[in-house]
This record gives structure tokens, C-alpha cells and sequence, in this order.
């Protein structure tokens, strides 16, 4: 294979000097000038990558920058900028509201960890099982996720109405059960998104594992029928370790995601009742758009710093202490 | 071919007389033509009926046959406590819009509003404001915005479930004894809840918990300027009217189950009849009519009633138009002064422009004679109704508890200072309240207390 395809170093000038004396490639370093790279049609890269660039540098490193800057400015209104040094950072860590918001986030997590994790494994499993219609259920476990964000939730806004006239207390009430309060309930309103936001997600998650599962050899699974295994123990001791990488993908992403929601408190509840359902990013849209009269952009891009930084931290942990397992 | 000479000349001549007309019409009209402007205004709240959409239309077509170089474009908007300050940002508002009271005079100092000051002051009726109505929208002597309604907090109930709870849909409560009485009195009849009040988390639930406290002879500031404080932590007046709203949540079980509505959602279950009596501003009828196609057998308004102490009054507030800062064009924003006078203040002093406005309201079933409270003197006032009378189309009879009573009480301004950030800090405290029977009232006030000062300061 090196002969074939020479590397890098075996293209370098003083073998290729030495074996063939005379050829242009010979001095192709000393020769890699501006003039040569517009020959050799480094423009042409350069035009390609352009609007990505741009793109990218005025959408995403821009706004990275300028909210590190941001962090350490006043705020009062949309015109002026003061410099303050740290004191936004300050103001958020003394916030009574900030560790209110870390809890609720950390529960959000915990609970979309409980159902939303185990769901679209078990899903996937199932699914994969079934020899007929598999596409139509991928379909089915996937629809949700076609359909916009905002458009579910409104549409799961009228499931949990909490009058009598709401859908899922229209039905409970054919059995004599409720009306339950659901989003105005500071016990239920959480579980409740985590439920719609189970719904809206898990087709992705389902569709990550089914392809995972076609990867999965099948000569294993026919030794150890051979073997007289069951259902489950096949699910435990071929389907699981294999999966075991893809999971700890899902896993982390999961995370990742459930630390930054915002979309359900926002549209279901915007953090109430009570505070019950304040994440972490609806306490920085709250710092930055909450008063009418604009103000806090310091206060959030001071909070979203140190969200990313936690994210950013516990991402490098997590992949440290992963490492071993997930290339065993 | 070839010409002789003298009817060369008279080619020439011909010739030269038609440059020199064209020359001179091109010259003479000139001076006359000026560039047509295009400005955006917002229309009507997103939803609203096309009948509705239809009679603003006409408003717009009326203004631009009156002024031909400009037009007018209608953008639907709602002011909401949270997407305005980002739609500000992002210059997305139309030029000309709205905003309440409560937060005229600190978008102004922020120079977030452009200085309107010398458009204003060539109205010919700016001089007859009622001046703590205009004060609304000035910083010293500077003007941000215009007043274009007034409004007193006001109780809305629904005649029907009165009627079929027993009481008399003529006779809404005057104390909130009464009230209390009369919420228990319709759930125990009717199975809808008696009274619901907003307590989303966008600031209409502090909102209606400050006319509460208002009524009962409290307030939640005190001071002014930079020495404003709030008093919001062991205020008698606040723990009495969430003990009142406990009672009702709790004992009564007098206030349904739905804690999260705003104030378009609480609109629509009223119009849709789910509610039994709520406080919003006296001027949501129009509302209920434009986008919830209320039925207009079932509304009836009260005041709020109020305790018999000195203090006690009834809230007030109101709505300004405003130009947006970026609105820099002299020509541009000269038009939508244009616009805030023709469209929101020529019906309230000029005779012929309020039974214009009154008419093509009628004509696309649209609501005439909703109260309203006066943003010029009463005298104005009762002179811009007297024009309207005959085009009045709303149940008048059943709004006179409201007409003749409100009148006969004393009221009051909202919180001056951050207003809209200490509403959002008392939020939380009536969603406790209605969903947490051992909610700590002491605790909650403590926090609130903590963030509406720290929004005082900070603004």
C-alpha cells in the first residue's frame, strides 16, 4: 500500500531529489508561493469556501465573539454599551433565580432521561424484530419530528388544557377522573413537557439506532439461536454491546440537548407556574428580551458563557471518562 | 425631397414651441411633484376577523385619497410584554406603533421612541391633552408619543352564567365579598368557574394582582424617581388579596383549573363562555369582538369593586402611538404623524372624521361605544360620544353598571417606575397562590420584593 500510494514524507524533496533528479516536483517546496498557489488553483478553493466562510464568520464566530464582549457590558437600553468588568457574571450567580433554574433544568434532564432515553431503544428493537411494515412504523415513530416544533406544541397545548373542555381531560373525564390542571400544576407541568418533548424527539433517536441495528451481524444473532438464547437475551448480549457506542452518542447528545431546553417551558408555560419550569436557557432569554422596555443582554450572554463553558467541561469529562469503554 | 423656406420657419417654429412647452411643463411641474413616501403602521391584533380587517382597510384607503404621496402599509401586531424589546432590536416593528402606558416614558429616555416633540406641537389640539395623560408619553419636555386611549380596570361578567346561577345579571358585586359570593354561587350552579384571573408568566398576572391590591387601598411603590421603592415584602393590602384568592382557589374551588391564562386566552374563554366574571381593561370588548366572536348577549361590565378605605381606587392605564427610532426620514416620519393624527386622534376631536370613523366601523360590524376613558378633557370626552351616539352598536344597557359607576370612583395611575419588571416579579406570586395550597405568601413577597427593587435600580 506505501508503494502505491506514497505518503506525504515519502514525497518530500530530498527523496524525490534523490531518486528523480530534475523533475519540477523536486523543488516543490521552495516553490509553493502566492503565484503558484493561484496556479495551482487555490483561488478557485479559496471562491468555493467563500461563502461558507462568510457565512459562518457573520451567523456564528461573530456572535460567539461579540457575546464574550457583551458579557462585560451595561446594557440599560438597545443603544448604549458600558463596560462593567465582571459584574454581570456577579449579578447572575447572586440571582436567586439561577439555582431555581439549574434544578429545574437538572430535573428536566433527569426525567427526559427516564422516558426519553430507554423509549426510542426499545422502539428501535421492537421495530427491527417486526419482518413486515418496518417502514411504515418508521414512518409512524418519525412523523413527529417532521412536524414543526412550535406546531406540536401548540397542538399538545390543547391536550393539556386544564378545563374541563381540554382533550385529555375530556377523556379522563369518561371515566370519572379529574380535571386535571396539568400545565397550571407545579407538581405536574414539567413531566408534561417532558412527555410532549419524549414525543417530538425520539423518531430522530429511533432512526439513529435502527440504522445502528442493520449494522449488528446477524451470524450472531443466528449462533445464538443456535444456542437456544431467548429474545432478551439476544437484546442483552449482542444488540446492547453493539449498540454500546452509538448509545453513549445519544447519550451525550441527549444531555446536551436537555441542559439547553427552552423551546417547551417557553411556549407551554414560560417558566411557571412559579418558577416550577425555568430552565437555564429561559432564565438567559428572560435576562436579555424578559423586560419590555429591553434590557440584560450583559446578564445573558454572561449566563449562556457559563452554560457553555459547564457544557463544554462536562463534554470532555464525560468523553475522558468514556474513553476506555467506548473503544473497547 | 425639399421644402421651401417658408415652410422651413414654420417647422422650426412648430418645432421650437414644442420643446419650449415641454421645457415649461417639465419646469412648472417640478416644484409640485414630490416623492411618494411609504410608511408602516400596525393594523389589528394578529386573528382579528376580516370584517375587521376589512373596516381598517378602508380607514388606510380613506387617509391615502386624503394624502396621495403616501402609503400606507398595515402590518397586525400585538403588544406583548416579552417580543417587544427584541422586535425593537431587531427593527422589525413597523414604523408607527403602539405601546402602554406603562412603558412610554422609559423607552423614551432610553431614545428608543424618536423625539416627535415639534410634529406634535403643530397639532392644533396638543395643548388640550389631559396633562397626566400626555405626561404619560413625555420625558421633560421632550414627546415620545402620543396618548391614543384611556382605559380603567374593569369587571367583565358573563350575564348568562349569572342568569343561570340565580343572580341578577343587573346587579354584579360591589364588594369583594360579594364578588367571592357570586364566583361560588355560579360554580356551584353552573359547573363553569365563577371568577378566573390572568396569571401567565408575561406580566398580565401581576398586572390584574396590582388592580387587586389597588382596590383594596394598597400599592406596590412608593416614592419617586430614583428614590422609588417597591413594597411589595409584608404589605398588609398584598397578603389580604391573596388571602382573598386562596379563599377562592382553595375553599370555594370557585376558579377553574386553567392558571395559565394571558390576556388574549382569558378573552377567548370568555367569549367562548367558559368564565364567569374576570378583571381586564374596560375596553376589551372590542377584542372579544374582533378576533373571538363574542356573543353579545352574554358580556356585562362592572367597576371593580373596591374597598372603603381612602387608598382604594381603581387602576388605570391606556395605550400611546409612537414612531420607531429608526424612522429617520423627515418626509417619513412627517407621515406617520399624518397617520397617529387621522387614525387615532382625529376621531376624538374632529366631528366629521369621528362619524367617518364611526361609520365604517358600523358598516363591517365593528364595535362603536365601548368605554373608554378620556385622553382630552371630559368635556371632549362626552362631546367626541355625543358626535358617535347614533352608530353606537354595542349592548350599552348592559354596560351601564360600568357607565354610571365608574365615574363615582377615584382612580389612579399604574406604578411608575419599572413597572412592567415588578408586574413579572408578582407573576410568580399568583401562580403560587392558585396552584400551591401552602404556598408561603411572606416567602414569595420576600423574592418578589428582591427582583422588583433590583429592576427598580437598574432602570
Amino acid at each position: 500500500m506505501d508503494t502505491a500510494n506514497p505518503t506525504a514524507s515519502d514525497m518530500s524533496a530530498g527523496s524525490l531529489g534523490a531518486t528523480e533528479p530534475g523533475r519540477a516536483r523536486v523543488h516543490y517546496h521552495r516553490r509553493r508561493t502566492p503565484v503558484t498557489w493561484v496556479r495551482s488553483g487555490g483561488l478557485t478553493t479559496l471562491l468555493f469556501a467563500l461563502p461558507l466562510l462568510l457565512i459562518f464568520g457573520a451567523f456564528s464566530w461573530y456572535p460567539m465573539v461579540r457575546s464574550v464582549f457583551l458579557s462585560m457590558e451595561m446594557t440599560p437600553n438597545l443603544v448604549t454599551y458600558t463596560w462593567v468588568g465582571l459584574d454581570n457574571f456577579r449579578y447572575v450567580i447572586h440571582d436567586p433565580l439561577l439555582p431555581i433554574a439549574v434544578k429545574n433544568t437538572a430535573y428536566f434532564a433527569f426525567l427526559a432521561l427516564i422516558f426519553g432515553y430507554p423509549i426510542p431503544l426499545v422502539a428501535a428493537v421492537l421495530m427491527s424484530e417486526v419482518r413486515r411494515h418496518r417502514g411504515f412504523y418508521s414512518a409512524l415513530a418519525y412523523i413527529p419530528v417532521v412536524v414543526p416544533p412550535v406546531v406540536s406544541v401548540l397542538l399538545w397545548k390543547e391536550f393539556y388544557d386544564g378545563s374541563v373542555t381540554g382533550v385529555f381531560n375530556t377523556i379522563l373525564g369518561w371515566v370519572h377522573m379529574g380535571p386535571y390542571a396539568w400545565l397550571s400544576s407545579q407538581q405536574m407541568a414539567m413531566p408534561a413537557l417532558v412527555v410532549e418533548s419524549t414525543w417530538a424527539n425520539a423518531g430522530g433517536t429511533v432512526i439513529i439506532y435502527l440504522a445502528a441495528l442493520i449494522g449488528v451481524n446477524s451470524e450472531l444473532y443466528e449462533a445464538a439461536s443456535v444456542d437456544g438464547a431467548s429474545l432478551w437475551r439476544k437484546v442483552w448480549h449482542i444488540t446492547m454491546p453493539q449498540l454500546r457506542g452509538v448509545m453513549l452518542v445519544t447519550l451525550i447528545l441527549q444531555i446536551i440537548g436537555t441542559a439547553q431546553v427552552f423551546l417547551e417551558p417557553y411556549l407551554f408555560t414560560q417558566g411557571g407556574p412559579n418558577n416550577k419550569t425555568l430552565t437555564v436557557m429561559l432564565l438567559i432569554y428572560q435576562y436579555a428580551f424578559g423586560s419590555s422596555v429591553g434590557s440584560g443582554f450583559g446578564y445573558a450572554t454572561a449566563l449562556s458563557l457559563m452554560l457553555a463553558a459547564f457544557l463544554a467541561l462536562f463534554s470532555l469529562i464525560y468523553l475522558r471518562a468514556t474513553r476506555s469503554w467506548s473503544s473497547e | 425631397m425639399k421644402f421651401n423656406r417658408s415652410v422651413r420657419i414654420v417647422a422650426a417654429l412648430v418645432v421650437a414651441t414644442s420643446l419650449l412647452a415641454v421645457a415649461a411643463s417639465a419646469s412648472s411641474a417640478a416644484p409640485t411633484k414630490t416623492k411618494k413616501v411609504t410608511i408602516k403602521v400596525v393594523s389589528l391584533i394578529p386573528g382579528s376577523t376580516n370584517a375587521a380587517f376589512a373596516q381598517w382597510n378602508t380607514r388606510a384607503k380613506q387617509f391615502m385619497k386624503a394624502n396621495p404621496n403616501i402609503k400606507v402599509l398595515g402590518v397586525p401586531y400585538q403588544w406583548l410584554g416579552n417580543t417587544f424589546a427584541p422586535m425593537l432590536a431587531a427593527k422589525t416593528l413597523p414604523y408607527v406603533f403602539t405601546v402602554p402606558f406603562t412603558d412610554a416614558r422609559t423607552l423614551g429616555s432610553h431614545k428608543e421612541l424618536a423625539d416627535i416633540t415639534a410634529l406634535a406641537k403643530k397639532l392644533p389640539y396638543f395643548s388640550k391633552y389631559n396633562p397626566p395623560v400626555i405626561a404619560e408619553g413625555k420625558v421633560g419636555s421632550k414627546v415620545y408619543a402620543l396618548p391614543t386611549a384611556a382605559y380603567a380596570q374593569a369587571l367583565h361578567y358573563n350575564r348568562a352564567l349569572f342568569t343561570q346561577a340565580g343572580l341578577d345579571p343587573n346587579k354584579p358585586p360591589t364588594t369583594w365579598a360579594e364578588l367571592q359570593a357570586d364566583a361560588k354561587q355560579i360554580t356551584d350552579k353552573t359547573g363553569k368557574p365563577g371568577y378566573v384571573e390572568m396569571a401567565a408568566s408575561d406580566n398580565t398576572g401581576g398586572w390584574i394582582l396590582t388592580t387587586d391590591i389597588y382596590s383594596l387601598g394598597g400599592r406596590v411603590e412608593s416614592g419617586s424617581g430614583s428614590k422609588t421603592k417597591a413594597t411589595l415584602a409584608g404589605n398588609s393590602y398584598i397578603t389580604q388579596a391573596l388571602n382573598l384568592l386562596h379563599a377562592m382557589r382553595w375553599d370555594d374551588n370557585s376558579m377553574g383549573s386553567n392558571f395559565n391564562l394571558s390576556w388574549g386566552t382569558i378573552n377567548q374563554a370568555f367569549a367562548a363562555g367558559n368564565v364567569g366574571m374576570f378583571i381586564s381593561g374596560s375596553d376589551v370588548y372590542t377584542n372579544m369582538v374582533q378576533a373571538d366572536s363574542i356573543d353579545p348577549a352574554i358580556y356585562g361590565i362592572a367597576p371593580i369593586p373596591t374597598a372603603s378605605n381612602k387608598t382604594a381606587v381603581v387602576m388605570g392605564g391606556g395605550t400611546l402611538a409612537a414612531i420607531a427610532p429608526y424612522v429617520t426620514n423627515a418626509a417619513q416620519k412627517a407621515a406617520c404623524m399624518k397617520w397617529i393624527d387621522f387614525f387615532y386622534e382625529q376621531p376624538l376631536v374632529n366631528k366629521a372624521q369621528a362619524i367617518a370613523n364611526a361609520k365604517t366601523l358600523v358598516a363591517n360590524k365593528q364595535p362603536v361605544g365601548v368605554p373608554t376613558f378620556p385622553v382630552f378633557n371630559k368635556k371632549q370626552f362626552d362631546l367626541a360620544n355625543s358626535w358617535i351616539k347614533p352608530y353606537f352598536n354595542v349592548p350599552r344597557d348592559q354596560m351601564a353598571p360600568f357607565l354610571t359607576g365608574i365615574f363615582k370612583q377615584k382612580l389612579a395611575p399604574e406604578p411608575g417606575v419599572a413597572t412592567q419588571d415588578v408586574y413579572h416579579s408578582l407573576d410568580a406570586v399568583v401562580q403560587a397562590v392558585l396552584t400551591d395550597k401552602n404556598a408561603d405568601f411572606a416567602g414569595l413577597l420576600n423574592t418578589a420584593q428582591k427582583a422588583a427593587q433590583t429592576a427598580i435600580n437598574n432602570s
